[in-house]
């Protein structure tokens, strides 16, 4: 009876070994293209493409990465889009926590259909939004500027959702305690809400930064100058079409594009799953 | 001006007058409402109402980046009705959705089953495959075009490992499109394994266990106890991945250029052309409204589905 149970027993665990080991073949097999790229990136120009793969060249060559920022100006693009998915992010998160607080906390007429029709914004795709937003930036004299790149894109009713959803998880006792202690609004909001939504306001952050620092669409239509306003998107499908293809360089200056958001990912892992809304359909 | 009256009165009401002390408070709210919702009204009116109606107007006309304007009533859209490269490019569009769609959910599921909460580095898998639905998109693409050159990784590989001659992939009508849908499955199946995992998460343990003792096999453990409980979560990553898919863009403009000839060219890059190449904004402005109604459409058909096989109550 006992060798019975733990026949069993060694099956299942037989089983879940074989499981796990297949499991990892599949992240290894996931993983591969992003393997092949930091491969490819520390290869000499002349050896990218041999007949049979090889996970190293003949020399494992960091200065391509240097190359690539002297064979297109990457430094610019890289400062371009981190001061856009700032500026950016720092107007999405005080716009979205100050109407999230209003919609959570205040009571004023007609606040649910204002929220529903918050919501429906969410609905309209940027394709239907290029045009008349082209032509609204022509209007403003904003074309090929930071403004542009920044602003248009600033206002989503997706932080607003998220973070009402978490204010209205914390305990209103908490707020009239101070409002009775002659605590108005905005101290409330700035003293009580907003400390205790860091959580929240980190993953708003986060995502947002991310959605910014990878949109291309956008850019692609409103930059001119990619030289001086190019953002890192931009400057890497420019990159592809000049002299032909550098691979190596191209692959190195991939990789650079993604570690900013491979570390942010790794930082928020725990949180993740409550920013799902937030890139869902932000990925603008 | 006027509201002023309000401010004055005494900040505790006394008790028993709830209805004399809630209104002027409900009023002071309002006041306070606006200065809170301000930026946001402002921005989403600016940038999102407006833009939305002017689109719509836009498409009436010929409305070329520089120079004159004209009405043209519906002729935009009937031009894209008989234009057979925007026919062409719907088409390309919805086999692209009809491909990547439910591949993309039966992989992400499958995976959120397989991978549950038992399963040792669980995290780790999780945030795995979601590095690159985070990463730019262009540098994935950049990453697959490589990849598919020819005397890329998986030419070589079938050539070394399988004796096999791969066709240019990127450079075939029939194969660009399984490319960019390949890449794009790996791209954004982590999104919803996401979404499925955290739901696996919330099917209490012990059902599942009793279910087991009870003789249920896996398929039926699935069927009737996970499945009812994860409906409203399959709904949300279906309904998503629906309208993201429509969108697509940046996949085909860097993996292929919407070529060969057209044959990868979708919706979203003939809005892109039609303005920014064209120049023709009114145009572009009637494929762009197009495309708004075929998403909502698609969601609104979905939201009326679901009613059919969507769990809320458990």
């Amino acid at each position: 009876m006992t060798s019975e149970a733990s026949a069993g027993v060694t099956g299942r665990r037989i089983r879940s070994g074989v499981s796990h080991i297949l499991l990892i073949l599949v992240a290894i097999a996931f993983l591969g293209p992003l393997v092949y790229a930091v491969s490819t990136s520390l290869k000499p120009a002349d050896e990218v493409f041999t007949p049979a793969p090889h996970l190293f060249g003949s020399e494992i060559r960091w200065q391509n990465y240097a190359d690539a920022f002297t064979f297109a100006p990457f430094g610019r693009y890289f400062l371009n889009s981190l001061f856009v998915a700032i500026a950016g992010t720092l107007v999405v998160v005080v716009a979205s926590s100050m109407s999230a607080y209003a919609f959570a906390r205040l009571r004023f007429r007609g606040r649910e259909q204002l929220f529903v029709l918050f919501l429906g914004t969410l609905m309209v795709p940027q394709e239907v939004l290029i045009v008349p937003m082209y032509w609204l930036m022509q209007s403003l004299g904003w074309v090929d500027s930071y403004w542009a790149l920044i602003l248009p894109w600033a206002f989503t009713a997706f932080g607003t959702f998220l973070l009402r959803q978490f204010f209205l998880t914390v305990p209103a006792e908490l707020e009239e305690a101070a409002r009775v202690d002659g605590c108005g609004p905005f101290r409330s909001f700035l003293r009580i809400m907003l400390p205790l939504a860091r959580p929240a306001i980190a993953v708003l952050t986060v995502f947002t930064f991310i959605s910014f620092w990878g949109s291309f669409l956008w850019p692609l239509i409103i930059v001119n100058s990619v030289e001086t306003k190019g953002t890192v998107p931009l400057g890497l499908a420019q990159f592809s079409g000049q002299q032909g293809t550098q691979w190596n360089l191209m692959m190195a200056a991939s990789i650079m594009a993604m570690i900013p958001t491979v570390l942010l990912v790794i930082l928020l892992q725990k949180h993740l799953v409550r920013g799902l809304l937030v890139t869902g359909l932000g990925g603008r | 001006m006027v509201t002023n009256t309000t401010t004055v009165a005494p900040p505790s009401a006394p008790p028993g007058s709830v209805r004399a002390g809630r209104r002027p408070a409900l009023r002071r709210d309002g006041r306070y409402a606006g200065v809170f919702l301000a930026p946001s009204l402002i921005g989403l009116a600016l940038f999102t109402l407006f833009p939305t109606l002017m689109a719509l107007g836009i498409s009436l006309f010929d409305w070329p980046v520089f120079g004159e304007r004209a009405f043209l009533g519906l002729d935009n859209y009937s031009h894209l009705l008989h234009d057979p490269v925007f026919r062409r490019v719907v088409l390309n569009t919805v086999l692209f959705v009809v491909l990547y769609v439910p591949l993309n959910l039966v992989i992400s599921l499958g995976l959120a089953l397989w991978i549950g909460p038992k399963t040792k580095g669980r995290q780790l898998f999780r945030v795995l495959f979601f590095i690159p639905v985070m990463t730019p998109m262009v540098a994935n693409a950049m990453v697959w075009r490589l990849l598919f050159q020819p005397g890329g990784l998986i030419d070589s590989g079938l050539q070394t490992w399988f004796g096999i001659d791969a066709p240019n992939f990127l450079g075939s009508s029939t194969w660009a499109m399984p490319a960019i849908v390949t890449m794009s499955i790996w791209q954004g199946f982590g999104y919803n394994f996401l979404v499925f995992s955290a739901a696996i998460d919330q099917v209490p343990q012990s059902q599942l266990e009793s279910a087991q003792i009870d003789g249920a096999g896996v398929l039926q453990r699935f069927r009737y106890v996970i499945w009812p409980m994860i409906t409203p979560s399959i709904f949300f990553a279906t309904t998503l991945t629906l309208i993201t898919s429509f969108q697509v863009f940046a996949q085909p403009f860097i993996l292929t250029q919407g070529g060969p000839g057209v044959s990868t060219q979708t919706i979203v890059m003939y809005v892109y052309n039609q303005g920014w190449q064209f120049l023709t904004m009114g145009l572009a402005s009637a494929a762009g409204w197009v495309l708004f109604v075929i998403i909502m459409g698609i969601t609104a058909m979905q939201f009326v589905g679901q009613r059919k096989w969507v769990n809320y109550d458990v």
